[in-house]
């Protein structure tokens, strides 16, 4: 996908940040991914990629309390499907070091620090902007039917 | 609000208990299903786990987090601690941490 790429469709959710909700964003990627013409393969991928991302929203950005997260689901006209996951919470202060395997800032022992891994394995493309005391924003770029076209 | 019999099903044969989850394992139902095994593991001790993936509908790294966090629990406890027929919602996840390097994951009809 390159910047000449039109969209051709789009949607938005948004909803807080209580775990009850992960079920919610990946329905709603599964949803917006249907009309793309996806194999299960692709849909799992994209479900597993938008969950680790909202969860990271409600164990990370907004943890102790809760915030908004808004999805926005883009199709693109070259079949590459971009989710961004967007908050206002506490902001990631180094990216690198937290898209590292294994690597968590949570201490309880229950967190697996796979979570950016996941979606790196199962997207093209993982784009994240952040700033501390702001917010953060991850895209995550998918072109579905590869073989295809 | 799905209440935890529709999570997790749990099953006890002699010293053997399996826990088996269903629907989808994400954050939101991990932090439910550990309060429930370890429960199991500090109150019964039993003497061996089995955590049955075979109707799992998706998992996440939340799961990665619950299945290595009670792992560390029963070893500690002296439980032997197996992951049991990973369908292909878990084995995918499963697979992508190279789980098998660190727990053992038993694939087999019945159990006892």
């Amino acid at each position: 996908m390159n910047k000449q790429n039109k969209a051709v469709n789009s949607a938005e959710l948004s909803f807080p940040s209580v775990s009850q909700n992960e079920s919610l964003s990946r329905s709603f990627a599964a949803a917006f991914l249907m009309q793309t013409n996806p194999t299960l393969e692709e849909i799992s991928d994209v479900k597993c990629a938008v969950s680790e991302a909202v969860t990271n929203c409600i164990v990370h950005a907004y943890a102790g309390y809760v915030g908004m997260i808004r999805l926005k689901a883009v199709l693109y006209d070259d079949n590459t499907v971009m989710i961004e996951v967007k908050d206002k919470g506490c902001g990631i202060e180094d990216i690198e070091k937290a898209k590292k395997p294994l690597f968590t800032t949570n201490s309880d022992g229950e967190r697996s620090g796979m979570g950016f891994t996941v979606m790196m394995t199962f997207c093209d493309r993982v784009k994240v902007t952040s700033k501390v005391g702001k917010g953060t924003k991850v895209r995550l770029f998918k072109k579905i039917g590869r073989s295809d076209t | 609000m799905k209440n935890t019999a529709e999570i997790i099903n749990c099953e006890r044969k002699g010293e053997t208990v399996i826990f088996t989850p269903k629907g989808d394992v994400d954050h939101h139902s991990a932090n439910i299903i550990k309060k429930m095994i370890d429960s199991e593991l500090f109150v019964e001790r039993p003497k061996e786990m089995y955590l049955d993936l075979s109707k799992v509908d998706f998992m996440d790294s939340s799961g990665l987090g619950l299945i290595l966090g009670r792992y560390r629990i029963a070893t500690e406890l002296g439980v032997s601690f197996s992951v049991l027929n990973p369908n292909s919602a878990a084995e995918r996840i499963l697979k992508l941490a190279g789980c098998e390097r660190m727990i053992n994951i038993v694939r087999k009809k019945d159990v006892k």
